[in-house]
């Protein structure tokens, strides 16, 4: 029998049995739609928090208060209790060392926001003027907070374009006076609108002076201190002189953690990657099940065609033909599967991305391949059971059959 | 019997010596053929009768090399078929062999052309050679309107003819009917068997198992079977008149 006849004589037995097939490549098309879109999801979010990020620049160091036990980075990094504060002391020490170009101390704290009769919740962020550069952000209109000791509190204040929206419209808002607290402010600048970065969008911030912020959440401590090296090559170096630096500064034991974005990436990469891995495994188990379901239903098959294997035969067909002939109508109805799941997939996965336009939520090529290679893995194993069965039926019992 | 020469044209088409099958089904046995020694001829139109149970389908089936004997060997055309592979034998069957069934055994997804051209698809025919000899087959069997129509939307007679027509589409040698007529009334079973009886003209021999005494009486030569053994081999002029 040639293979385009076995073909045929597959799909026409396959097409035979409507419902059957129609519900075999539901059940394979599942599997293969779950895991393009729970790896078009999983993916999406790790290269979404991957670019975050990275819009903090490539020659950064973050230094946190509290020392991680292993040492190395987790997420328990940014979770650790706080044994002793980071001070705006140690972030001018910082500024003085040789590999360090820039240094963003930086304080949050929730409060409320008023001005012109309007009143909203804020999120208040203390900082200085290299946060700007750091973070890659851009000014629409005014100035950002001016160069000045870190100790100072100057009753400045920079507002995010949302904010600056909600409290003066249309109006400008530079030289304008807000209260932030208890504390009045000067506007001096507002933010260009859709800057990115921690996970926040600066559209919502209120940014001023580190020493304000302190005084306004009466604290000394500091949530953490972003640092720029003067070359990408130098961060191993710079690491080693902050620990240094901050080990002296506080009476030799170094409580504080500093890590690179590297590490922070890397892991956070790491953890995804893993994640989406473990989505895209479960739902690789669907397709396992869909593929025993190809079995089951071939091996009714076979019951159900008895006769007609055993007129096969009668009219001289080889085992190979019947072999062929079965084994194709598995993998038809696990290609049809298999398509159909790609395309409800990738159908998933433009809904998601709708649903979230931040999230790039496209399928990695590896779980696409692996998915409908499975597919077809498991259907056309699974095929071959029912194939053989076939094949091995004694021709005079086949034809007795009804 | 030194010359292999002589040997070939001493033999019979189909030669059985000694041909033994027994069922085993638990602890009994079924000897549904016992020592059965046949030769039959080319061209020749034989009918096997006898009481249900006595072996006529094995019989049948051991020609049609459905199913091996459990002692005994079967030359056909020469050739010791009992020895072959399963897929030598499907060979023999695909080039030499038709079968026809009583119960027809179409494929009831197929049309009638489709069910017709089954062996030539089997065999690897090219599609275009196929169709030709579908169509050839489909008028020399009068299905022509039929073609198109599916098992289920044929009659009985219908039915027969184009499992006839799927038998001989290979122009088997040997022509193998297990009660062809079974299922069909009594004037649709005439048109059936005059079909037959017209291939054997041409030339294909044809065994026909059949209950019917008016069919079997047809035949040139009459073998009633009784407990798995030949009780009885007459020739048409042979005949008690
Ligand atoms: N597969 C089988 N397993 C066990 N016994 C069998 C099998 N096939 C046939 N037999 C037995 O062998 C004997 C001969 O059966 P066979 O079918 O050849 O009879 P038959 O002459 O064709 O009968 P009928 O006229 O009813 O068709 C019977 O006793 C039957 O029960
Ligand atoms: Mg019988």
């Amino acid at each position: 029998m040639s293979p385009t006849d076995t073909l045929r004589f597959a799909t026409r037995a396959a097409t035979a049995y409507p419902l059957r097939t129609a519900l075999m490549t539901l059940a394979m098309s599942i599997g293969v739609a779950a895991v393009v879109v729970l790896t078009a999801l999983g993916d999406g979010a790790r290269r979404y928090v991957v670019g975050e990020f990275a819009a903090l620049g490539a020659q950064l160091l973050i230094v946190l208060p509290g020392r991680t036990e292993t040492g190395g980075v987790n997420p328990g990094s940014f979770v650790t209790s706080t044994p002793r504060e980071l001070t705006n002391a140690d972030a001018a020490a910082l500024l003085r060392l040789p590999l360090v170009q820039r240094v963003a101390p930086i304080t949050v704290g929730n409060t409320e926001v008023a001005a012109a009769g309007r009143l909203r919740e804020v999120m208040v962020v203390g900082t200085s003027t290299d946060f700007l550069e750091l973070r890659g952000m851009r000014m629409a209109h005014g100035s950002f907070l001016p160069r000045e000791d870190f100790e100072r509190a100057s009753a400045l204040a920079v507002l995010g374009d949302a904010i600056r929206a909600e409290l003066f419209g249309h109006e400008p808002a530079v030289g304008r006076m807000i209260r932030v607290g208890d504390t009045r402010l000067r506007v001096i600048g507002t933010l260009a609108p859709g800057g990115q970065g921690l996970g926040m969008t600066t559209d919502e911030l209120v940014l001023v002076p580190v020493a304000t912020a302190q005084a306004m959440f009466n604290t000394n401590g500091l949530f953490r201190i972003l640092v720029e090296t003067t070359r990408r090559d130098a961060l191993p170096a710079a690491q080693r002189q902050l620990e240094e630096l901050l080990r002296a500064r506080r009476d030799g034991e170094l409580d504080v953690t500093v890590i690179t974005q590297d590490a922070v990436l890397g892991t956070f990469d790491r953890i995804l990657g893993a994640l989406t891995l473990g989505v895209a495994g479960i739902a690789a188990i669907s397709l396992a099940v869909a593929g025993i379901l190809v079995m089951n239903v071939m091996l009714v098959a076979v019951t159900q065609r008895t006769a007609e294997i055993g007129l096969l035969k009668a009219l001289g067909a080889s085992t190979a033909s019947i072999r062929a002939a079965f084994l194709t109508e598995a993998a038809l109805l696990s290609v049809a599967g298999a398509l159909t799941g790609f395309a409800l997939g990738h159908l998933g996965a433009w809904g998601v991305r709708l649903t979230w336009p931040m999230l790039p939520a496209w399928p990695p090529d590896w779980a696409v391949i692996a998915a409908l290679g499975t597919a077809l893995g498991t259907g056309i194993a699974f095929g071959v059971l029912p194939a053989r069965r076939a094949a091995a039926l004694d021709p005079v019992q086949a034809l007795a059959r009804r | 019997m030194q010359h292999s020469r002589d040997v070939r044209t001493a033999m019979a088409q189909i030669e059985l010596d000694g041909i033994n099958r027994i069922f085993r089904l638990g602890d009994s046995e079924v000897h549904a053929l016992r020592d059965v020694s046949l030769r039959i001829e080319a061209g020749d139109y034989v009918s096997v009768m006898g009481p249900s149970g006595s072996g006529k389908s094995t019989l049948l089936n051991l020609l049609g090399l459905l199913d091996r004997p459990d002692g005994g060997n079967y030359h056909l055309e020469g050739r010791d078929v009992t020895t072959l592979s399963a897929d030598e034998q499907a060979a023999v069957r695909s080039a030499r062999i038709g079968f026809v069934f009583q119960s027809f055994h179409l494929v009831p997804r197929l049309t009638a052309a489709e069910n017709i051209g089954l062996p030539l698809m089997l065999a690897g025919l090219a599609a275009t050679e196929r169709s030709a000899r579908i169509a050839q087959a489909l008028r020399a069997f009068g299905l022509e309107g039929r073609a198109h129509h599916r098992p289920e939307e044929l009659s009985g007679g219908q039915r027969q003819r184009v499992a006839i027509a799927r038998a001989t589409i290979m122009r088997p040698a040997v022509l193998l009917a297990d009660e062809p007529t079974g299922n069909l009334d009594r004037s649709t079973g005439h048109e059936v068997t005059a079909l037959l009886e017209a291939l054997n003209t041409a030339g294909t021999t044809l065994i026909v198992v059949t209950h019917d005494p008016a069919m079997g009486e047809r035949a040139h030569r009459w073998l009633r079977m009784e407990d798995g053994a030949i009780a009885q081999d007459l020739r048409r002029h042979e005949l008690p008149a």
